[in-house]
């Protein structure tokens, strides 16, 4: 399958009074059309800040990356065109109705306003937010916030979904829910999905592939099971065994680069 | 493009201000009790201008709304910066240029919307200047509030909380206020004074308005205001765009 998203030495670092800090070291990777990628690693360890740097929201130290052929640093406008993104706040306005944000979000993706409007009401239609488009965000559940929120991102139809711990807060059903939205956007309309997650339990479920960061740097990848028996000892192991496993592996090692 | 997205982020804004119409009018509220409990002092005074106390004092009122109000609309992008509207507006194509002027042309309309209230008021107290000058004083609110927007949401897309916003709006505020002469014209002042005041831009625009007040539209005092009031204006758009385009560092 051809890449979707490729990154090579993709790095980033923060100027900051105590001096610069390295938040990503150089980070490669390669997501495959139609994948549920999950980024996995501790607090810190550079996952929002990757996120950041692929929908362009910052723009890296170092490295290079590419989204559905758009080149991060000279086709900013072709980047964004091709992903949508769901930070960790999400992003409406409380005071405004569910309809204005949806309608207002197409405009900046240039459809017409009737276009903007038909399209608010199959995305209402399809994330089961057909009832709440008069109400105000503010209004809404936790759940249907998150799923107000990916409305928002899958406005244009992106190739390439990127969600930043897209279910923390959640309760369990909303969760479920959420799972299934993720996979029936794949196997429906071959949406590549990129996810970060610290719920080991979500990663096993959800994603075909992890990446697991520390540091700033990968640390291992591939499939669930593959973790497990590589890191964990047998495909037996628990998720949380391997991610352990990895993690401490990384501190002796990565200890050495800390210091700026 | 950028007259679309402009027009699309201008009326997101709009829409924003006529749903709370109660802080739409609270601004004009501080320059409307100048003019009610400090313009009467002025009527017998000799202030060293031409024209009335009120020719002199409402240009000052009109200015000093512009430089309170729009100083402080950084505020709410620090509010939205916590709601994560700003980023999500920044994954789209949408200009960066657009979501800065959209934002300040709201501004710009409320502020000058304020100005006309207070004008109104200025005339039932007794203004009395001609109708061109009035409306280039609109045009120079509009370039002011243009343009301390356009700081101020800088500003407020840089510190990330009110908590720093604030002190830093009024250490520009206050004495920006009392160097311009906003309130007394600086041709009362002594010498230092008068000099120390040509450091501060607004200076140059409440001379300007104050000459329009009494039709003298093609004063020096008029050409030095559009200078420096277009050329603040073309500064403070190309720093606000910057930061919007790189912001999140």
């Amino acid at each position: 399958m051809a890449a979707v998203i490729s990154a090579a030495g993709l790095a980033r670092t923060f100027r900051t009074k105590h001096g610069p800090v390295a938040a990503v070291r150089g980070i490669d990777l390669t997501v495959a059309e139609g994948e549920i990628l999950g980024l996995l690693g501790p607090n810190g360890a550079g996952k929002t800040t990757t996120l950041r740097m692929l929908t362009t929201l910052l723009a890296p130290t170092g490295g290079t990356a590419a989204i559905a052929g758009h080149d991060l640093a000279s086709d900013p406008v072709g980047v964004r065109e091709a992903c949508g993104y769901v930070a960790q706040s999400g992003g409406v306005d409380a005071q405004i109705t569910v309809r204005e944000e949806l309608v207002t979000q197409g405009r900046m993706y240039r459809l017409t306003r009737t276009r903007a409007s038909e399209r608010a009401e199959e995305l209402a239609d399809g994330l089961g937010l057909t009832g709440l488009l008069g109400r105000k965000t503010g209004t809404l559940s936790g759940g249907q916030r998150r799923r107000l929120d990916i409305a928002m991102a899958l406005t244009h139809r992106p190739r390439v979904l990127f969600l930043d711990e897209p279910t923390i807060g959640l309760d369990p059903g909303s969760r479920a829910d959420l799972w299934s939205l993720v996979r029936r956007l794949r196997d429906e309309h071959g949406t590549t999905v990129f996810l970060t997650t610290h719920y080991l339990d979500e990663a096993d479920a959800l994603c075909d592939r992890l990446v697991v960061v520390d540091r700033g740097v990968v640390a291992a990848e591939g499939t669930p099971s593959a973790l497990k028996l590589r890191h964990g000892g047998s495909t037996d192991a628990s998720l949380q065994d391997a991610f352990l496993a990895i993690s401490a592996r990384q501190t002796p090692k990565d200890a050495q680069h800390a210091a700026p | 493009m950028l007259l679309h997205d402009t027009a699309l982020i201008y009326g997101r804004y709009a829409r924003q201000s006529l749903r709370s119409r109660f802080a739409l009018l609270f601004g004009v509220l501080t320059p409307l009790l100048y003019l009610l409990f400090f313009g009467p002092l002025l009527t017998g005074l000799p202030l060293g201008a031409r024209g009335s106390s009120w020719q002199v004092l409402v240009p000052g009122l009109l200015l000093q709304l512009g430089l309170f109000g729009a100083l402080f609309a950084g505020f709410a992008v620090i509010m939205e910066n916590g709601q994560g509207v700003v980023e999500r507006m920044r994954v789209t194509p949408v200009s960066r240029l657009a979501l800065l002027l959209g934002r300040v042309l709201r501004d710009a309309t409320v502020f000058v919307f304020q100005a006309v209230l207070l004008v109104l008021a200025a005339l039932v107290m007794g203004l009395r200047a001609p109708l061109t000058g009035i409306l280039i004083g609109f045009a120079f609110v509009a370039l002011l509030t243009l343009s301390l927007a356009s700081l101020s949401y800088a500003l407020g897309m840089r510190v990330r909380t009110p908590q720093e916003f604030g002190p830093l709006i009024n250490m520009v505020s206050m004495p920006s206020m009392l160097l311009s002469g906003l309130m007394l014209p600086m041709s009362l002042a002594p010498r230092w004074l008068d000099v120390l005041s040509h450091f501060v831009p607004f200076r140059y625009l409440v001379d300007a308005v104050r000459d329009a007040y009494v039709g003298r539209y093609t004063s020096p005092h008029m050409l030095y205001g559009v200078l420096v009031a277009v050329g603040f204006a073309a500064l403070s758009v190309i720093v606000g765009t910057r930061v919007f385009r790189t912001a999140g560092a």
